[in-house]
């Protein structure tokens, strides 16, 4: 599961010294991963003239070119989220704060939406 | 007191402590913009038609400093590696990269865009004198392309006095490419190219004008929320440029030399937060200098 070496689990190291054996795991394990953080970037930036480009093409009308605009956003994100930032394969206790996290903020993006709610005028 | 767990995991958690705690701070950090991201969409859906603008921003420059932020993304991830492969030397050029990555992307928000928007002029019409001004309007043509009015007149604005001496009772403005030639299909969407200044002067009857300001962030709810949003990433670029700055000097190489698993620990830490403004800005940019 852990891709990048994360400390998992209680390690029989004092604290501040890393056994040879490990450093050397994770040498190959890093090592391996920097061509993915180059593609990776490559794409970033591929992407970013995609969305530049796109939001110049007419799908019609202005909410269409906001969608896609945020679609392309969205994939970028993700790829931050999961590659830079090693969330596709990280301990279940990052993921539960995130569940939390994702949970207020979209309360919070809902509550917006109620300035909307009119329920006599409809 | 020393704080423990920076290299191993907490028994209780699996983690080594920082890692718990960056991701708490982002998770604030989520709400924090999530706040002003909602602000966002809730004054541009209730904008009236034509008082959302489009196309003020370079573009250009806005998707120079979006390849920066990537690019620096890139760097402190390899940073990171560097320092997990114990390339002290890799880590030091990886780690350079990305502070003047940082430095660049500030130097142009703060001494060329923000500037360039607070020497810009524009001025809001009022609805009863709209016709008044429709050769630099366009209204008619906009109708019937069944595309937004315009309300605003922008340009250089010559006298600059007028601003706050009420004896000047007009606006003498050179005026931007849309309200010089505003019937010209080629206006009617914005450009990737910012256009030059036209040649073409306006007169403007301050007693016709609604409001007239600089763009500064009380000229409308679109400069308001975008010098809000942009500085507070600004502020989170540059704090994490300090940080860097601080793992880059010898205080750096000492811990790497006392204990290099640490500094690694520590540098991707910073690299989680480094990411996350990155991951804003991929937001930003789309909704402030495309949409």
């Amino acid at each position: 599961m852990n891709e990048t070496q994360q400390p998992s689990a209680p390690e029989p190291v004092v604290d501040g010294h890393v056994e040879a054996g490990q450093v050397h795991d994770d040498h190959a394990h890093v090592a391996a991963h920097v061509n993915k953080y180059l593609m990776v970037g490559g794409l970033l930036l591929l992407f970013t003239g995609l969305t530049v480009f796109l939001s110049y093409v007419d799908f019609g009308s202005h909410k269409m070119n906001m969608a896609v605009g945020m679609v392309v956003a969205t994939i970028k994100a993700g790829l931050v989220a999961m590659i830079f930032m090693h969330l596709n394969a990280e301990r279940q206790l990052i993921y539960r704060i995130l569940v939390f996290t994702a949970f207020f903020v979209l309360a919070l993006f809902f509550l917006t939406y109620l300035h909307w709610y009119d329920p006599i005028a409809r | 007191m020393d704080i423990p767990y920076t290299t191993t995991a907490r028994p209780d958690t699996g983690l080594w402590n920082a890692k718990i705690g960056i991701w708490l701070f982002l998770a604030s950090e989520v709400m924090l913009f999530g706040g002003l991201f909602s602000a966002y969409i809730f004054l541009r859906l209730d904008a009236l038609p034509g008082y959302w603008p489009h196309g003020l921003l370079n573009v250009p420059v806005g998707t120079m400093n979006t390849a920066i932020l990537i690019g620096s993304s890139v760097t402190v991830v390899l940073a990171w590696a560097a320092l997990k492969m114990r390339q002290f030397n890799r880590y030091k050029i990886y780690m350079g990269i990305t502070i003047l990555c940082g430095v660049i992307f500030l130097v142009v928000k703060l001494a060329y865009e923000w500037p360039d928007k607070f020497h810009h002029f524009g001025a809001y019409i009022r609805q009863d004198r709209l016709e008044k001004y429709e050769e630099f309007l366009g209204n008619h043509h906009l109708l019937e392309r069944g595309l937004e009015p315009r309300v605003e007149i922008t340009g250089h604005l010559h006298n600059e006095e007028a601003l706050h001496d009420p004896n000047i009772h007009h606006y003498e403005v050179l005026l931007d490419q849309v309200n010089a030639d505003p019937t010209n299909p080629e206006s009617d969407r914005p450009h990737f190219w910012p256009l030059p200044k036209s040649e073409k002067h306006a007169h403007i009857d301050k007693a016709d004008v609604d409001h007239a300001e600089m763009f500064v962030p009380k000229h409308n709810t679109f400069f308001a929320t975008y010098f809000t949003i942009t500085g507070l990433h600004g502020l989170h670029v540059l704090g994490g440029v300090i940080v860097f700055v601080y793992f880059w000097l010898p205080i750096g190489a000492n811990l790497y030399k006392r204990n290099p698993e640490h500094l690694a620990n520590r540098v991707e830490v910073a690299g989680l937060f480094w990411h996350f403004v990155d991951l804003v800005w991929i937001f930003v940019f789309p909704l402030f200098y495309l949409l």
